[in-house]
């Protein structure tokens, strides 16, 4: 990897002052980005470490919910007894990502900035207009069953791959953050990731510096589960997702970001068989080869879950 | 040279006084490597601190260099050299290999032309490796790239493939497939894999007054040295190689690559020690795989399930770097009887990077085509795929028509199936549910060639009474120092703990190292002769010594053991006989070959797997519940060792049948899986509850130790049995490995 300043401030209000010199990123677990900067795409140089900050609690919040410190460790919040209680679909989606010595390491802040694992991403020696705007996308017309189906471009078709992230779409959650200059804002998950469109390598609408500094859970309502698809028991990356928790559903590995299967949720709301919702969810899907197997997965999971939920025998 | 009749007469390790030989032993490694303390090549510390190298790996398929830029490399912190072919220093131009064994060559940045992606074509080293590695990280390279050549599968055209020279053909395969009553003509794909060792390959170099001192992660120490010797234009006596602890090797690591040219290169001009290894990204490409495949099975047989025609064909991809290529069909020709037979081979050039031998090559593909080609044939029979075997079980091999050294095939097939509990399975796909799963029942059979090959060993006793085994041998992680440890200690009547075994050592009496199970028969024969020549020589020292009590006694008499020799109740041990009748210690040197009417049997390990999986009809995701096999392999020098590289090649069959394989991404002639997170192996939770048996056996015909490997046998026909066990539980077959998701829902019954 290349040379770098590293620094480690003692406060929030310090970390993001210095993350937001140019060439500067946040580091937590590193379980992401030091491999990405081995291999030479991440080039940054000021590593801004936040892993000691005090932000790693989970506490109840007064309407009733849960609200995460942006730095608290994944496997921790994964044990936490409220968490598994009242978010089983947290709970679930949180373990069945990565491998226990991962989510020992890894924040849940940092799991929402994890970056694409798109094969051609992570090879330098091709185009990639996330990694080299303008040089092209490999994925499209490349032999890769895990590129978009929902939400992509011609610049990018790029998955995020984050269990935990589907969930918290499911749940409504929100995060809060800390942008230099002190100011606080709390933004609902759905506008924190954004479509590649035409910009791939803007993957979030976060500000330079600014930082998760906590994820809210609002109060818990209905079922919940989280299912997915994957090529061995564990530590594999999803071929889909699926989060449900109570009327909201979303689906994981399918986009550039957590896609809330709002198509579904709509049809399912006027009556609409689950088959159907799920007809009408994939009906403009992008499938453009081997990733027509998300467009398989998800229209015999998402009916086979919200079925069983219905009946009661999804856990 | 040694007859098989000589293998028959009685040895010490057939005596087996102590019962060393069978006993589960723990690996003599296993501690230290646990601890952390079996040091790796890159971990070898060298006398002073060493300088690190990185290579970087071309960035397209085929073409030439057309500018390469170094001088921001050069100008980076730390760098002491940056090499590419306009300034590497001189070596060996490229030349072919004088022999598979010896090898040829290996020079790095021979010209602008680029073979391969990957292939290294620039070279850095610096004072650290983040200082090296940065470095590499600036060099830019200006590539005329060349049509990639790398669609395999557009080329195998294996529909259109007519008998030719070499192929082995029996009767008349295509007058009885014409006629036979029940037919099965089916295609399967088998895909790219690679070796994924543990340890990447690496190399640590040095230099003393114009000798070389290297550190190397290989197979095989002799032939490495040789190699460097010859890239390098030096004498190999002028190189002390060394392989002390290897992480795996599965046949990757039976050749040279360029880390070892390297380090010993740069630290020769540098005048510091040099290490390099190759990243795991750079491994994929830059190291050797086992090429992809297309096979043909065609099979006619008569209603009441005899074979009468059985044909394999299989097609893989060479590459313009190296003419290797799979070939699928060879175990086919000793496994089941049939008087019409044809089985050939064909290689299609490709621009990919070369391929090369993976843990049983051969047969890990082969038996995922023609042992599914037999459950599917037993279906349309109406038979038990193992009544359908035992129905076509050859008196000879029905090939060459010798007889076989010893085939338990069918012992495994019965005594597995009791075990596991076969009849539990329901021939018709898709009866028994268990939640959300289909479970259903496969098996296979499996065999794997036998082999002897020459080496040599020898054995020293000290005037401690240590007993030294010495050879340019390797452990590449499966237990050869303490099998060999057993062996020597049985052999000269000593307890383990008086038993040194120095292996990894180049210099010592060669060997052709591990690999293609040959390497416990063939270095533990050497063994064996050498430490029965040794105990000639302390025999005739003792009758000779007129201090020893067993002095003018018969040479024949003498026994070994205890730590000491004796005739009847007169008795001294090695430690005292030593020290005082040979106080500088007495050696001696054996050496193995095989037979030399050793051709005249056919020679196999055989086995039977079952499988139990679980299919889930939503998701088509396949879980392995279950797994045994039952082996049949000689002897069994080490019960633990021996299981566990069985139960290694088993879990490396489900692999095959469930996760891995790279994909090619033909625009670019490169694989896409470059790393563990994409390339999938199982993982723990992927296995269930897996067992391996050994059944009694042994084949004195094979070598005077009566055993046989059992590095490759386990992973021939393991993954077979898995396709055909998901057949079993939801009625899909799927013909193109491996057997994900989507393919198990396309191929669901309605």
């Amino acid at each position: 990897m290349r040379p770098f300043a590293y620094e480690r401030p003692a406060t929030a209000a310090e970390a993001v002052e210095l993350a937001a010199e140019p060439g500067a990123k946040f580091i937590a677990g590193g379980t992401n980005l030091l491999d990405l900067m081995k291999l030479d795409i991440e080039r940054p140089t000021r590593l801004v470490d936040v892993s000691r900050l005090p932000l790693t609690q989970v506490e109840e919040t007064a309407e009733g919910g849960l609200r995460i410190g942006g730095l608290a460790i994944n496997a921790r919040v994964s044990a936490d007894a409220r968490v598994r209680a009242r978010y089983p679909v947290l709970a679930r989606a949180l373990v069945s990502g990565a491998s226990p010595q991962l989510r020992n390491k890894a924040t849940v802040g940092g799991n929402l900035l994890q970056r694409t694992r798109c094969p051609w991403f992570y090879d330098t020696t091709k185009p990639c207009n996330k990694r080299e705007p303008g040089s092209g996308c490999s994925a499209i017309g490349g032999p890769d069953r895990h590129s978009a189906i929902f939400g992509g471009s011609t610049a990018c078709v790029a998955t995020h791959t984050s269990d935990m992230a589907v969930a918290l779409t499911a749940l409504d959650a929100a995060i809060e953050t800390l942008s230099p200059g002190g100011a606080i804002r709390t933004l609902p998950l759905g506008e924190l990731h954004r479509l590649p469109g035409d910009t791939p390598q803007r993957e979030t609408n976060l500000v330079a510096g600014e930082m998760i500094t906590a994820i809210v859970l609002p109060p818990p309502e209905g079922a919940q589960t989280y299912q997915k698809i994957r090529d061995r028991a564990s530590y594999a990356h999803g071929l889909i997702s699926i989060a449900v928790a109570g009327n909201r559903i979303a689906l994981g590995a399918v986009a550039h970001k957590p896609w809330r299967a709002d198509l579904a949720e709509a049809a399912l709301a006027s009556g609409a068989t689950p088959k159907e919702a799920f007809d009408l969810q994939l009906a403009e899907p992008r499938a453009q080869g081997l990733n027509a197997v998300k467009v398989t997965l998800v229209s015999r999971l998402g009916p086979a879950v919200v079925t069983a939920m219905r009946t009661g025998a999804a856990a | 040279m040694s007859t098989v009749e000589d293998f028959q007469k009685p040895n010490p390790i057939k005596e087996n006084r102590q019962g060393l030989i069978g006993k589960p032993v723990d690996r003599y490694d296993g501690p230290l490597k646990v601890a952390g303390k079996a040091p790796y090549a890159y971990e070898v510390q060298p006398p002073t601190a060493p300088a690190y190298g990185v290579m970087v790996p071309s960035g397209v398929a085929q073409g030439r260099i057309a500018a390469i830029d170094t001088a921001a490399a050069e100008a980076s912190p730390g760098v002491k050299a940056v090499w590419t072919y306009l300034n590497v220093p001189k070596h060996a131009a490229p030349a072919p290999p004088i022999d598979f064994w010896t090898g040829g060559p290996e020079p790095v940045f021979a010209s602008d032309q680029v073979r391969y992606f990957g292939e290294p074509v620039a070279f850095v080293c610096a004072d650290t490796l983040e200082n090296a590695t940065a470095a590499a990280q600036l060099i830019h390279i200006d590539y005329e790239a060349a049509d990639p050549n790398s669609d395999f599968h557009a080329k195998a055209h294996l529909h259109d493939i007519q008998p030719a020279e070499g192929d082995v053909q029996v009767g008349d395969f295509a007058a009885a497939f014409a006629e036979a009553p029940v037919k099965l003509d089916e295609s399967w794909t088998t895909p790219v894999q690679n070796h994924c060792q543990m340890e990447p390959h690496a190399s640590i170099a040095w230099w003393t007054d114009g000798k070389c001192e290297a550190h190397t992660s290989c197979q095989g120490v002799v032939r490495s040295r040789g190699i460097l010797a010859m890239t390098l234009e030096m004498d190999k006596d002028d190189i002390l190689l060394r392989s002390r602890y290897i992480g795996g090797g599965f046949g990757g690591k039976m050749f040279t690559y360029a880390d070892l040219i390297l380090a010993a290169l740069a630290s020769r001009e540098l005048g510091v020690p040099v290490k390099v290894a190759f990243t795991r990204q750079h491994m994929m490409h830059g190291t050797i795989h086992r090429p992809a495949t297309e096979q043909r099975v065609r099979l006619g047989a008569t209603p009441d399930g005899k074979i009468t025609a059985m044909s394999l064909v299989g097609v893989s991809h060479s590459s313009q770097a190296s003419p290797f290529f799979e070939r699928t069909s060879g175990f086919a020709k000793s496994l089941y009887a049939s008087p019409n037979r044809l089985f050939g081979d064909r290689g299609v050039t490709t621009g990919l990077p070369p391929g090369g031998p993976l843990r049983a090559p051969g047969e890990a593909s082969g038996t995922l085509s023609l042992e599914v080609a037999m459950d599917e044939m037993a279906e349309k029979l109406g038979l038990d795929p193992i009544a359908f075997r035992v129905l076509n079980e050859p008196e000879v091999d029905p090939t060459s028509g010798k007889p076989f050294s010893i085939r338990q095939l069918v012992r495994c097939m019965r005594e597995g199936a009791q075990t596991f509990g076969w009849d539990r399975r329901q021939a018709t796909p898709g009866q028994i549910r268990d939640g959300r799963w289909l479970v259903g029942y496969g098996m296979a059979g499996a065999i794997r060639g036998n082999m002897l090959l020459p080496a040599k060993c020898s054995i020293a006793v000290d005037p401690d009474g240590v007993v030294t085994v010495r050879q340019g041998m390797t452990d590449i992680g499966t237990g050869t120092y303490t099998v060999l440890a057993q062996i020597a200690a049985e052999t000269m009547g000593v307890p383990m703990a008086d038993v040194r075994v120095i292996i990894g050592e180049a210099e010592a009496p060669p060997t052709p190292g591990s690999g293609g199970q040959f390497g416990a028969a063939t270095a533990g024969s050497a063994a064996l002769a050498a430490g029965m020549n040794l105990r000639a020589a302390i025999a005739a020292l003792a009758v000779g010594d007129p201090a020893s009590p067993l002095y003018e006694g018969q040479v024949d008499d003498v026994l070994f053991r205890d730590g000491g020799v004796s005739i009847g109740n007169r008795t001294e041990s090695l430690k005292a006989l030593i020290s005082r009748a040979a106080p500088e210690g007495l050696d001696a040197l054996g050496e193995s070959a095989q037979a030399s009417d050793g051709g005249n049997w056919s020679q196999h390990t055989f086995g039977a797997h079952f499988a139990e999986v679980g299919v889930d009809p939503i998701t088509g995701e396949t879980r392995l519940r279950r797994m045994l096999g039952v082996f049949a392999c000689g002897r069994i020098l080490n019960a633990k060792t021996a299981r566990s590289q069985l139960t290694g090649g088993m879990i490396w069959g489900v692999s095959s049948a469930l996760h891995e394989g790279n994909e090619v991404d033909t625009r670019f002639g490169s694989f896409l899986g470059q790393d563990l997170a994409s390339y999938l192996v199982p993982v723990q939770a992927d296995i269930g509850e897996l067992d391996a048996i050994m059944l009694d056996e042994v084949d004195d015909i094979a070598n005077p130790l009566g055993i046989k490997g059992v590095g490759e046998l386990g992973l021939a026909g393991s993954g077979a049995a898995v396709a055909n066990a998901i057949y079993n539980a939801c009625g899909a077959r799927v013909r193109s490995y491996p057997i994900t998701p989507e393919k198990v829902i396309a191929a669901l019954p309605e």
